[in-house]
């Protein structure tokens, strides 16, 4: 079962709707999943779940990069993660990057750097951020934009981050996360 | 959060409209209204109906008129937000976006520029699945447009229901048609909608129509009671 975590603010759940739910509806194609608002979320509740997504959220919406202290699960949890623009770059800070200002919204030409399940060779994918991430020397990095960094991984752990939303055209890079990490013997669950 | 919904009087602004109120204060419209056919961004049939539909929510509308030129009509439409920034205090702006990067993007860019937010709470949300809703909320949506083979006129001025989603859906496996009309296939007119305090009245139109290509164009219209 996959946890989805909503990076949207309390104060701002509208969002739910375009960051959280377009990303359930590809990855329950392949498995179900849980919603979770990420003050929910502690190293007790990871239990019941095998993978879990971050989400993004919307432009105007930091508050997750303002909090890292509620992530620090992330160091220990030993589960497959795919944070996705928030989520990457609050990946990044956990684990000792930082953030620059740089601007990409729209369809933005991605180069992979180095091999890894999730996406290969050149492609264009939905952008839509206001900061990249430098991340630290913990990570990989696995594709860039011509202005900045857009997929990371953990060298040690299976974390990984894009800054690129896949759920607006990529929709195969969440299906590939998901079948990356798929138990044995797992079947297809539909709500 | 008070926001403004970007208002074309079809299906998906007035569902995005409903889903904003179910969690924020809407508190106004913005109509874009474009004198280029070929405009990506707003051309609608029959969007000055969305005067009447802005009245029977009970909402201010501001409507901006806009040659259409590609790069030109994002001034006007930042012009509009700006005003709306100005005159409701507006906090976002709600958008009825499906599918379109090109569209999302250039609204995700004014409203980044302004400082407001912009919620997409339609965005890639399964067409059949928007249709239902809309029919399952109890939308008098009309189609008001056709554009696309194997549609026609006898498809203008018809309520979706659910035996006109059943045949949208066929066709869509058949020929490749985006359902809910995503790819312009189709344009919707809402004429009543849960929170429209007062139903429109179709009193005088006419069919415009050659071949795949037809537009229900509404001419004389008034609200009646519920």
């Amino acid at each position: 079962m996959i946890l989805v975590v909503d990076m949207n603010s309390l104060k701002n759940l509208f969002g739910r709707y375009e960051f959280v739910l377009s990303i359930v509806a590809i990855a329950e194609e392949l498995e179900k999943c849980v919603v979770k608002h990420y003050l929910e979320v502690n190293e007790k509740t990871l239990n019941d779940y095998d993978k879990i997504i971050l989400s993004g959220s919307a432009l105007k919406n930091t508050v997750t990069l303002d909090q890292t202290e509620r992530f620090t699960w992330l160091k220990d949890c030993g589960k497959p993660v795919l944070g996705i623009c928030a989520g990457m770059q609050t990946i990044g800070l956990v684990f000792g990057g930082r953030l620059v200002k740089c601007r990409e919204i729209g369809m933005t030409e991605i180069i992979t750097l180095k091999a890894n399940p999730l996406f290969s060779s050149a492609f264009k994918a939905y952008t839509l951020h206001n900061y990249a991430l430098e991340p630290s020397n913990q990570f990989d990095m696995l594709a860039e934009s011509a202005k900045c960094v857009q997929a990371i991984k953990h060298k040690q752990k299976d974390i990984y981050g894009v800054l690129f939303h896949p759920e607006v055209r990529n929709r195969e890079v969440i299906q590939r996360f998901i079948q990356a990490f798929r138990e044995p013997n797992t079947i297809k669950l539909t709500r | 959060m008070r926001l403004g919904v970007l208002f074309s009087g079809g299906k998906d602004s007035t569902l995005a409209l409903h889903k904003a109120a179910e969690k924020e204060e809407v508190v106004c419209l913005i109509t874009i209204v474009s004198e280029n056919k070929e405009s990506y961004m707003f051309h609608t049939p029959n969007i000055d109906v969305t005067a009447l539909q802005a009245e029977a929510l009970g909402l201010p509308l501001i409507k901006k008129i806009t040659a259409g030129e590609p790069e030109e009509e994002l001034k006007d439409l930042e012009e509009a937000i700006a005003q709306a920034v100005k005159d409701f205090e507006i906090d976002g702006v709600v958008t009825g976006a499906v599918e379109s990067v090109y569209q999302a993007a250039r609204i995700q860019r004014i409203c980044n520029s302004l400082g407001v937010w912009c919620f997409n709470p339609l965005w890639k949300k399964n067409q059949k699945a928007l249709l239902d809703e809309i029919v399952a909320e109890g939308f008098n949506a009309i189609i008001s447009g056709v554009f696309a083979y194997p549609l026609d006129e006898t498809w203008l001025g018809k309520q979706i229901d659910p035996n006109m989603i059943a045949k949208l859906a066929a066709l869509s496996k058949q020929y490749g048609l985006s359902p809910s009309g995503e790819g312009g296939e189709i344009e919707t007119t809402v004429l009543d909608a849960p929170l429209f305090k007062k139903k429109i009245e179709v009193l005088d139109c006419e069919v415009e129509a050659k071949g795949n290509s037809g537009v229900f164009r509404i001419k004389q219209v008034r609200l009646t009671e519920k």
